[in-house]
């Protein structure tokens, strides 16, 4: 959910970004990040962890904790929290390690 | 490889600090920074602070930010910066790697480092503590703040340290339900004017209580909480169930130290700083020459004693390489007071123990 009133902060509506979330068409705004994308949409769960597969959502939001990583543009491991949304990114579910592409 | 006479790795105060008065006595630096933007966690913090006019106090953290963000841009051609990028490894011939926006990696060389990487939010131990919907108190305040995305509609805060105070006001401000405020200590952490701030808008602070699980299937969905006794264990039959879709862990910082172990600065473990940090002396120079500390990293502290060491610093470094500010020796002397005076009174007393102990000193 997005904030509407805030007594001290002003937040004017930017341009709305359009990416794929699992394959599916959602949107996020200029200026977010993509955990903060998705989280306005009600996703909380952006990975499972390695071994016992838990869901997992961000925990510290300054690229710290890697517990926001997801697979964005076919790269594992990308700190969705500090990482800025664009449109037409291609954004995963994290579910193992991650897999080094050397195509890339 | 890129070669600097000053590279800081961290664009919080400390770090816009250190630059500007880097670049006042001459000195160019390049500032890194892992965040789409310089300007630390300052960004996020709309309310006031204390502190005496030279600390910008009575002005708001985000204000704040811009000030300095200012400052440095009026030494735009001593500054530069490479935003979305993260240092990846410290080497002792003062070789830094880097991984940018691209996920490509790069060398960078320099000739003195300030490492003024802040600090980052502790976790704490109970049952199902990953769930979706458990977050720091500071990263839901980026949330909030930066981005304009609410964390959930109803919040426990856990810890009422100034950072659990006033992240549950904000969350108020922002219009969600602060359910409670607990504390496992026997007394309220922060100062008392953001506790009554909180009371008057109706939200209970409860000491002697943390938080013994977490249920939910996928995301939180409640917590149980339970009442600790003043040797902190649990007294049983207290337990208490709350719903809460998100869950604010507020238990102080850590110093972001790591790359100063790796480059093998002497570290020392001190509590009352937060956690390991290094060995330094009064020029805030580590047992690795040319590898300064300012800020969170050295002893979590506030960020207008963050801001005063990035000020001293980037003096001392400006002297280190040859360019020493036209008013060096006065303020040296003005920074030195402003962090005795910051570190004065019964909120100071944690940092000034903890800094006698990292020197060595008995602490009276």
């Amino acid at each position: 959910m997005r904030i509407k009133e805030h007594p001290i902060l002003d937040f004017k509506e930017t341009k709305k970004l359009h990416f794929m979330y699992n394959g599916k068409q959602v949107y996020g705004f200029e200026g977010d990040t993509i955990a903060s994308a998705l989280h306005a949409l009600g996703i909380k769960t952006l990975r499972h962890s390695i071994e016992l597969k838990r869901p997992r959502g961000f925990y510290c939001a300054i690229g710290n904790c890697a517990s926001c990583n997801m697979i964005v543009d076919g790269t594992p491991n990308v700190r969705t929290c500090i990482t800025p949304l664009k449109e037409g990114m291609q954004v995963e579910t994290q579910k193992d390690k991650g897999v080094y592409n050397e195509t890339r | 490889m890129k070669h600097v006479d000053l590279l800081i790795i961290g664009g919080g105060p400390s770090g816009l600090a250190a630059a500007k008065m880097a670049a006042e006595s001459g000195v160019s630096s390049l500032i890194i920074e892992r965040d789409t933007k310089v300007g630390g966690q300052l960004v996020k913090q709309t309310h006031m602070f204390f502190g005496s006019e030279k600390q910008y106090a009575k002005t708001r953290g985000i204000n704040i930010a811009e000030i300095l963000i200012n400052d440095c841009k009026e030494h735009d051609d001593k500054i530069s910066y490479m935003t979305e990028t993260t240092v990846v490894g410290l080497y002792p011939d003062y070789v830094v790697t880097v991984m940018d926006r691209n996920h490509k990696y790069s060398k960078i060389k320099a000739n003195t480092i300030l490492v003024a990487t802040g600090a980052s939010e502790k976790v704490l131990a109970f049952e199902n503590n990953d769930l979706p919907g458990i977050y720091g108190a500071g990263a839901v305040q980026t949330l909030m703040n930066v981005h304009g995305v609410l964390p959930g509609q109803d919040v426990v805060m856990v810890g009422s340290g100034n950072i659990g105070l006033i992240v549950s006001y904000q969350l108020m401000q922002a219009g969600v339900n602060v359910k409670r405020v607990i504390e496992a200590a026997s007394v309220i952490g922060g100062y008392k004017v953001h506790a009554s701030k909180l009371k008057r808008l109706g939200v209970e602070i409860t000491t002697n209580m943390t938080v013994k699980s977490a249920q939910g299937n996928g995301a939180l969905e409640s917590i149980v909480v339970q009442k600790l006794d003043d040797d902190w264990q649990f007294i049983p039959g207290t337990e208490e169930e709350i719903s809460v879709d998100a869950l604010c862990i507020s238990v102080g910082l850590s110093p972001l130290s790591n790359l100063l172990s790796m480059v093998g600065c002497e570290m020392k473990y001190v509590s009352a700083l937060g956690g390991n940090v290094p060995v330094i002396d009064h020029s805030h120079e580590t047992t690795v020459p040319n590898i300064f500390v300012a800020g969170d990293v050295c002893g979590v502290e506030e960020a207008s004693s963050a801001i005063v060491e990035g000020y001293y610093v980037g003096l001392i470094i400006g002297n280190r390489l040859g360019k020493t500010h036209p008013h060096y020796e006065r303020l040296i002397q003005d920074f030195t007071q402003q962090l005795d005076n910051l570190r004065s009174g019964p909120f100071g007393e944690k940092t000034r123990s903890g800094l006698a102990q990292l020197r060595g000193e008995q602490h009276a």
